[in-house]
């Protein structure tokens, strides 16, 4: 179909264009839904039978890089939704900014997110052969990043999830089969909402986006306030399980 | 022939491979989904032909297993589910609803590119060790204990999948934002309603299932333990999130074959369809409790007799809606003036066939009659009856329908009723004697059966080399009269919708001049456009019939 500016030749009107990239992506973001609710139903489930091994696997999290997550994608959010708001009122260069911003934001996640991930792999808490929910409590010299004290209150912890759940090894990896899942599947969704991001930024620079013409910044803003939201649902999912002790 | 239509408007295979014109994807789709049909026409070849005696000789056990579930896999993720949809729905909609193209056409290309990748990933899983976990991949045998290849297998449906959610995301949205001036929602073709409640259960289910299979697959790459009873996994949970997605896409299979059939029976009685809306409101119906049946499927699997019962319940009443329908094509042949062409054939077949498949149904969402035959071949027979004899029938009859608009030529008329007489006997001679096995208690999925079982199996297979005359014909004749047919103008039949208003092959941009829709649908009373010898108004009920002297 020929494109006149903005305005593809199966719409009449950029209003229609607008109305329908808006409509699908409202739907795609139904999709979405439907695809988190599918494992968040096995974390559900599985949370309930396995409550002590999923409260210890909880305790593993370091909740100060879970937390400043959180603050650093709703601080995301809020640049994202500045440059929506900018691109309604043509403030063409400030748009630019506030994309840019939105990428550094959501690659500083990235960046905690991976000192997350790596302390996992050398903790032995990966689901499978090596997987050790004690590694750390049995091995402190291999985990000079947790301190002693830490260390002892896990121990302690440890005893307790023991005696609760006999089979505690087994049900821990399912605690972080849900870990792995859900911030992997976030993460994934993160990378590509990146990669709108910078396509935007691109169009951005161009100066294509003003009051008239700005529905893209406007559907990848919704994308975006999406994955945050599934991260504002995953951080107590996983992170806060066992808190109130 | 007209001068210019989309299919001479640009020429060479980039001019394909990279069409937007969703008239152009959905031959890519007819191309592709006929493929995969035949390879698994293949599969269910060898197993009818392994079946015609009792003790195996023609296929290991291994290699048995694995015919049935890639005839399954093939079947059901890359013929079934994308074949009317992708194909008609992909060309009618925008037509009938007299827009340009489809709301995003190049997220339409691209499903198709995401339907050949996940293909090629299936394929790969087929040609390196096949798969034998059933089409169905329960856990833990296809996450733990299986040899074949299940991880190309279940990345390639994972991928598929996505097709599917972006042509009912494509659907939902050009439904709702490019309908023609006057194209109110109750003017739209029951084709189209049809297909409005499919995208619903492709955008709704259809994650599920893609999330369930994603964990099924890290579950065996990786290590997840979701579904591995030895991590404390359950099983059971597998069962759910695939029939949370598996049972509504017999919807996805069932209901645009339902449009079709509401497009052919008022065109061939010559008659408005009964009870428009009732039929339009069945088809959402059908959707929304489509999603509250799924552990039909799981009843011996040890569930609370209370959860069993509240689903047998639903199960019945998902065939209400089913009925509805039934009834009102039934309603629309009274007093018709009714043709014999070969399209019409085809829903006479399909009403039939639909009718012994629905009912054969209710047997199997009653709890008590359910254990009994519970994986026997009556549930074999009942499914394909749906499939088979639903939704194939549809598409068939849509396709013969439709062929003079897609190609702009007649096919045989003679030869294709001979084809569609082949089918519906060869199907029969196919499928019924499974009923009888199954009631017999021969359970499905193995690879010998005491002899007494002989003679059905023999029928079975019989049947078969009839029925696989019956598709290689049309294939065929339908090939040949796309380009030697004979012209058959902008509205050989003539119908009511918008998709004849213009010419065939219509143009690349559908309607030289955007429609406006003054009418009701079906209406053959109030539309002397159609030139047919009808008087405006009030006429007689009756009117000439629609294409020849049958």
């Amino acid at each position: 179909m020929h494109r006149t500016g903005a305005l593809y030749g199966q719409f009449k009107t950029l209003e229609q264009q607008k109305d329908s990239a808006t409509l699908g992506m409202w739907i795609f973001l139904v999709t979405e839904v439907m695809f988190f609710g599918g494992i968040m139903l096995a974390y559900a489930i599985n949370r309930h039978t396995y409550f002590h091994a999923f409260a210890m696997g909880s305790n593993t999290l370091s909740l100060k890089l879970g937390f400043t997550n959180t603050l650093v994608l709703l601080a995301s959010s809020f640049t994202m939704a500045m440059g929506v708001w900018c691109a309604q009122t043509s403030r063409k260069q400030l748009l630019s900014v506030f994309l840019l911003a939105t990428i550094a934001l959501g690659f500083v996640f990235f960046g905690i997110k991976y000192v997350e991930y790596a302390q996992k792999f050398h903790h032995h808490l990966v689901p499978g052969k090596s997987f050790d929910i004690g590694y750390c409590v049995h091995n402190p010299t291999a985990c000079p990043d947790v301190t002693a004290e830490e260390l002892q209150e896990e121990g302690k912890r440890l005893e307790e999830a023991e005696l609760g759940d006999p089979n505690l090894q087994a049900h821990a990896q399912l605690y972080f089969s849900a870990y792995f899942g859900m911030t992997g599947l976030h993460a994934l969704h993160m990378v590509i909402g990146a990669g709108l991001l910078l396509w935007l930024l691109k169009n951005s620079l161009a100066g294509q986006y003003d009051a008239t013409w700005n529905n893209p910044v406007d559907i990848v803003g919704l994308y975006w306030h999406f994955v945050d939201i599934v991260w504002i649902y995953l951080f107590p999912l996983l992170y806060l399980i066992d808190l109130h002790k | 022939m007209p001068e210019k239509h989309y299919l001479n408007a640009t020429y060479g295979i980039r001019s394909w491979l990279l069409t937007t014109d969703h008239k152009r994807i959905a031959l890519l789709y007819l191309a592709s989904v006929t493929f995969f049909f035949f390879i698994g026409g293949f599969f269910a070849m060898m197993i009818r032909l392994h079946l015609m005696t009792p003790n195996g000789y023609m296929l290991t056990p291994d290699q048995y297993n694995r015919m049935f579930t890639m005839h399954g896999v093939a079947m059901i993720f890359f013929f079934l589910i994308p074949s009317i949809p992708a194909v008609l729905g992909n060309f009618l909609i925008p037509l009938m609803i007299g827009a340009k193209d489809l709301a995003f056409p190049k997220i339409n290309l691209l499903s198709w590119y995401i339907y050949v990748v996940g293909g090629v990933f299936t394929l790969w899983s087929m040609l390196n060790g096949g798969l034998d976990t059933g089409w169905t991949f329960y856990t833990p045998l296809s996450t733990v204990y299986s040899n074949s290849a299940v991880a190309p297998a279940v990345v390639g449906i994972f991928i598929t999948g996505f097709s599917s959610i972006l042509t009912g995301l494509n659907f939902l949205v050009t439904i709702h934002t490019m309908r023609a001036p006057g194209m109110t929602w109750f003017r739209l073709p029951l084709f189209v309603w049809a297909h409005y409640a499919t995208s619903i259960v492709m955008i709704l289910g259809t994650p599920v299932v893609a999330i369930t299979l994603a964990l099924a697959g890290m579950e065996r790459l990786f290590g997840l333990g979701f579904f591995n009873p030895a991590m404390g996994g359950d099983p059971i949970l597998f069962q759910h999130l695939f029939w949370f997605y598996s049972h509504p896409a017999v919807y996805i299979m069932i209901l645009p074959s339902m449009g079709v059939i509401s497009e052919l029976i008022p065109t061939f009685a010559r008659k408005k369809l009964f009870g428009y809306h009732f039929v339009a409101a069945a088809s959402l119906a059908i959707a929304v409790i489509g999603f509250l049946v799924w552990t039909h499927h799981m009843f011996v699997t040890g569930q609370s007799t209370y959860a069993a019962i509240a689903f047998s319940f639903l199960t019945f009443l998902v065939a209400v809606p089913s009925a509805v329908k039934t009834f009102n094509w039934t309603a629309t042949l009274f007093g018709g003036s009714i043709s014999f062409d070969t399209p019409m054939l085809y829903a006479f077949g399909f009403l039939g066939l639909f009718l012994i498949g629905g009912l054969t149904g209710l047997f199997l969402g009653c709890l008590g009659t359910d254990i009994n035959i519970h994986d026997t071949y009556f549930v074999v027979a009942h499914f394909h009856y749906i499939m088979v004899g639903g939704a194939v029938m549809g598409y068939l009859g849509g396709l013969h329908f439709w062929w003079p608009k897609i190609t702009g030529r007649m096919y045989p008329e003679w030869l294709a009723r001979i084809a569609a007489f082949t089918l519906f006997i060869g199907f029969n001679f196919t499928f019924f004697p499974q009923f009888l096995l199954g009631v017999m208690g021969m359970p499905r999925r193995y690879h010998v059966y005491p002899p007494e079982f002989q003679i059905y199996n023999v029928m079975s297979t019989a049947g078969a080399s009839i029925l696989a005359i019956g598709y290689l014909l049309p294939m065929i004749y339908l090939t040949w009269a796309a380009f030697y047919g004979e012209v058959a103008g902008e509205n050989p039949w003539p119908a009511t919708g918008l998709e004849w208003k213009t010419q065939s092959p219509p143009l690349t941009e559908n309607f030289e001049v955007t429609p406006v829709v003054t009418w009701e649908a079906y209406d053959f009373h109030n539309r002397p456009d159609l030139g047919l010898d009808v008087p405006g108004g009030h006429g007689p009920r009756v009117v000439a019939p629609a294409h020849g002297d049958d």
